[in-house]
């Protein structure tokens, strides 16, 4: 039975490699059937095992061995996968979403020319997360992290005819690259230590051999956190991601929204009692957490490329989950990943239906009416803002979002910022959503409709809409209703339970339910204002400094500037100078001299049989000479 | 009496053999050449014949018959190409029939 | 015997001298023909008087007038043989005579470390003969192509456009 699980991660690879090689001659129809049959069998193969797994040992883990991928010396590795609560809702998330998504893309990416290349580095990177997230040991963690790092230069470079795209998808590759070195230095240290690539046992070890918040631990969990934050585009390595939005709007969906880039708090995740041996370690990826969701708010509000607003808001939210990681809410990080899956992806497809309905149009400015002509497409938009903006009660956002400023409040492990600034970006994560909404559904049309969805984009749609709303009851905050299974779930992985007595306030958690739930709605009105009246864009335009504020929080508060001047222009100044260096010169005078003796060899072939019967007396003579000489 | 040393035959054929050779090196009319090529090999032919005598042997003077043989082929190969290149070029000077000359810079 | 022996050597060499140095083809020929016919004697006189007589009929008797029909063929005209006595003059010799004077005292250089024997005996054409048709008789019949293969050479490129000077084809 557990082998099931197997057919669940090598099902999609198997259809990207079916796809690779064999599909040239297929016909579209088939060759999507194939990329959504994989992930959709994908899916239902985990969703059998995940029953049976709740039924038989809900609170256990289950270790499913393929087989043994090397052993060098005191190396051993498995090619294993390693179940439990945490892998189950990680693998079920992943594999519905993608299935959707996939759907989707069948219709959308309809007419592309290189359909079958589409669907087979999907399924690569279906096979490449599921890999990630339900191995056993940190060295076949690694080979996923990397392959869907590639497979997310893959595809967002996918149109490929475009340079800027190719230029987008090895800046996201450049800059995950620096976190997987971070994190391959630190699994070179984990294995040093502890002799072993194998999570469980690593997580066993840890406390007995190594000091709580020594160097040695510290210095690891900081070489993960150099990981984490590439892929799951955090502060400092965050600039990839509002550029990766150059590849295909389901790829955003899949890659940049619900699944890779969080990969980075599962890694957090998955290894949370190294963390909660350094101490500084998890106020690290706190305070990184917390800066990065509070300073993306800021760049969200400002853009104006609709898939844009919402990479920032991906920033943002993962933002969340790292502060949640960084209090020691293990459970609740992980569920806002569950809900953010959805409602993020439902986000990305409904702007893709968008896009696709105004000639391909990113700019929300030159959009606008929608609402009447795309009436499915409005209200699931309307319903995944809600679900981000954590509208209460009625959306899976406010559960989890309220669980995490909850935690960031009572946890031993928190700051006062922490809080501060989540409560503070609930406020700006309604403003930007909301304005996107109007700014693209309201007011008067100004292009024609272009293309409408089809059925099975309007299913996509309409499924993750569904969980949008309802996901998030199966994790009820306690002041409100004492139903939270999902919680009790998650408890049985993250062992010891999340630290610190959550010293239960009433008056406290209600205090900030009001808030966040206040900040949405005058989040809310300040957008429809804003986008009924647009008085303030004058405002803007009108003063120097408000322009200036404007455009520093439209380029990513400068980040992209400051790596330009800092890293980019120094080295290839320093390339550009070694470009002829001593070295270059020692094997261009080899070359030279090499030269030199060809063309004076080559000046005694006078072409005249006297030279050369001279030549023969000579070296008559010399030999003779030595003849005689001996 | 017959006092002839093989060793003053040896230097003999020494002097006409470098007598030769100096005829190659030095003339650039392709029938002087050939002619010194003769006289090369007539050395060659007195060497052999010191030798054959010495041992009393048979074996030098066929060596000289083998030496009078290659020398009448490849007078005759020599001198129709020598004709040939008078044809070509007008001339019979070695110097002038160089096309395998290595050219550099091109 | 022996005085024969150093004459002939003496006028072997002078005559050589005589090619080498000569400018007009026609008389480097006759002093070729002085050589051969010199060397012919050095045969005798080191009692080889089948390869004497040998010499005189073949390499004297016909190689040379091959030469002599070449020359005669060539007609070289007067203005060249007043450019060849230019061409030969002057520091050209030295090269080659330092070349070839070294060789030529190691050739002496070989022989000075052994001793001298007499090269006295006479050897007939009865067992040249007899060598001939039994220890060499391979090197005869390749001999035999060889003048075969020289020729068929002589002949094909012996075939010279009609009006001589000309550049073929």
């Amino acid at each position: 039975m557990s082998n099931l699980l197997w057919v669940t991660i090598l099902l999609p690879f198997f259809g990207a490699f079916i796809l690779m090689l064999l599909g040239t001659s297929m016909p579209k129809k088939v060759m999507g059937a194939i990329g959504c049959a994989t992930v959709g069998i994908a899916w239902v193969t985990a969703l059998i095992f995940s029953i049976y797994h709740l039924a038989h040992n809900p609170n256990g883990a289950v270790t499913v061995p393929l087989y043994e991928w090397m052993a060098v010396g005191l190396l051993r590795v498995q090619i294993a996968i390693y179940f439990d609560a945490l892998a189950l809702v990680m693998t079920l998330v992943i594999t519905f979403v993608a299935f959707f998504i996939h759907l989707y893309s069948f219709q959308s990416m309809y007419d592309e020319e290189d359909y079958r290349r589409f669907f087979a580095y999907m399924n690569l990177f279906v096979g490449s997360m599921l890999t990630l997230v339900l191995s056993n040991n940190l060295l076949l963690l690694y080979l996923g992290w990397e392959g869907v790092g590639l497979c997310s230069y893959l595809l967002i470079g996918f149109w490929y005819k475009d340079r800027n795209n190719g230029i987008a998808a090895q800046k996201a590759f450049i800059v995950t690259r620096v976190g997987d070195t971070a994190l391959a230095i630190g699994l070179f240290f984990l294995f040093y230590y502890f002799r072993t690539f194998n999570i469980q046992a690593i997580l066993a070890a840890a406390p007995v051999l190594l000091p709580f918040a020594g160097t040695v631990i510290t210095a690891i969990t900081f070489l993960i956190i150099g990981g984490a934050i590439g892929k799951s585009a955090q502060i400092p390595l965050q600039t990839w991601l509002p550029d990766a939005m150059a590849g295909p709007t389901p790829v955003s969906a899949l890659i940049h929204a619900a699944t890779m880039v969080t990969a980075g708090v599962y890694l957090i995740a998955r290894l949370y009692t190294l963390f909660m041996m350094a101490p500084d370690a998890m106020l690290a990826v706190g305070f990184i957490g917390s800066v990065t969701l509070f300073y993306s708010g800021f760049s969200a509000l400002v853009q104006r490329d609709i898939k844009r607003v919402l990479a920032y808001s991906t920033i943002s939210q993962i933002g969340y989950m790292f502060v949640a990681l960084g209090v020691g809410a293990w459970t609740a990080a992980i569920f806002h990943f569950v809900t953010h899956a959805f409602f993020k992806a439902l986000l990305f497809l409904a702007a893709g239906v968008v896009i696709d309905a105004q000639h391909e149009e990113h700019d929300l400015f030159k959009m606008g009416g929608l609402k009447n002509k795309l009436p499915l497409t409005y209200w699931t938009f309307l319903i995944g803002a809600a679900s981000l903006s954590a509208l209460p009660i009625m959306t899976a956002g406010f559960f989890s979002k309220d669980a995490i400023i909850w935690a960031c409040y009572s946890s031993t492990f928190t700051r006062t910022w922490f809080w501060v600034a989540a409560l503070l970006s609930a406020f700006i994560t309604a403003a930007y959503t909301f304005r996107a909404l109007f700014l693209a559904f309201h007011g008067e049309q100004k292009m024609e409709v272009s293309k409408y969805p089809g059925s099975l984009m309007k299913l996509a749609l309409v499924v993750l809409a569904f969980f949008s709303i309802t996901v998030g009851y199966i994790g009820w905050p306690e002041l409100l209703l004492n139903f939270d299974p999902f919680g009790h779930f998650m408890s049985s992985v993250f062992r010891p339970i999340s630290p610190g007595p959550l010293h239960y306030a009433r008056g406290a958690e209600a205090a900030l339910l009001f808030v966040s739930a206040f900040e949405v709605f005058t989040g809310l009105y300040i957008a429809w204002r804003y986008a009924k009246a647009r008085r303030w864009a004058g405002v803007v335009d009108r003063s120097p400094v408000a322009r200036a504020v404007h455009r520093f929080f439209f380029e990513g508060w400068g980040f992209d500037w400051a790596y330009d001047w800092l890293i980019v222009k120094p080295f290839k100044a320093i390339t550009y100078a070694n470009y002829r260096d001593f070295i270059d010169s020692i094997y261009l005078g080899i070359a030279a001299v090499a030269g030199l003796i060809s063309k004076g060899i080559a000046a005694s072939q006078t072409g005249r049989v006297r030279n050369y019967a001279a030549g023969l007396i000579l070296g008559a003579v010399i030999i003779t000479a030595i003849v005689l000489l001996r | 009496m017959n006092n002839v040393t093989t060793d003053a035959a040896l230097v003999l054929a020494g002097i006409l053999f470098v007598i030769g050779a100096i005829g190659v090196l030095v003339r650039r009319n392709l029938i002087f050449v050939l002619m010194s090529v003769e006289i090369m090999l007539n050395a060659a032919a007195i060497a052999f014949v010191a030798a054959g005598s010495k041992w009393n042997q048979p074996d030098g003077q066929v060596f000289v018959i083998f030496i009078l043989v290659t020398a009448a082929a490849e007078v005759a190969v020599g001198l129709s190409l020598l004709l040939r290149i008078y044809s070509q070029w007008r001339s019979v000077d070695t110097d002038e029939v160089s096309l395998l000359k290595e050219r550099s810079n091109e | 015997m022996t005085q024969l022996f150093y004459a002939s050597g003496a006028v072997a060499i002078v005559a050589s001298i005589l090619v080498v140095v000569g400018t007009d083809p026609m008389h480097a020929i006759i002093s070729l023909a002085v050589v051969l016919l010199a060397i012919a004697t050095i045969f005798w006189t080191l009692g080889a008087p089948f390869a004497a007589v040998l010499q005189i009929i073949i390499y004297a008797g016909a190689i040379l007038i091959l030469f002599v029909f070449a020359v005669m063929v060539l007609n070289l005209g007067r203005e060249e043989r007043a450019r060849e006595k230019s061409l030969i003059s002057g520091v050209i010799w030295v090269l080659p005579f330092v070349l070839t004077a070294a060789l030529l005292a190691e050739f002496i250089l070989v022989l000075a470390n052994r001793q001298t024997m007499p090269a006295v005996a006479v050897v007939g054409p009865h067992p040249v003969g007899e060598s001939l048709f039994t220890t060499y008789l391979i090197g005869v019949e390749l001999m035999s192509m060889l003048l075969l293969a020289g020729l068929v050479a002589a002949f094909h490129f012996g075939v010279i456009p009609a009006r001589l000077g000309e550049p073929d084809e």
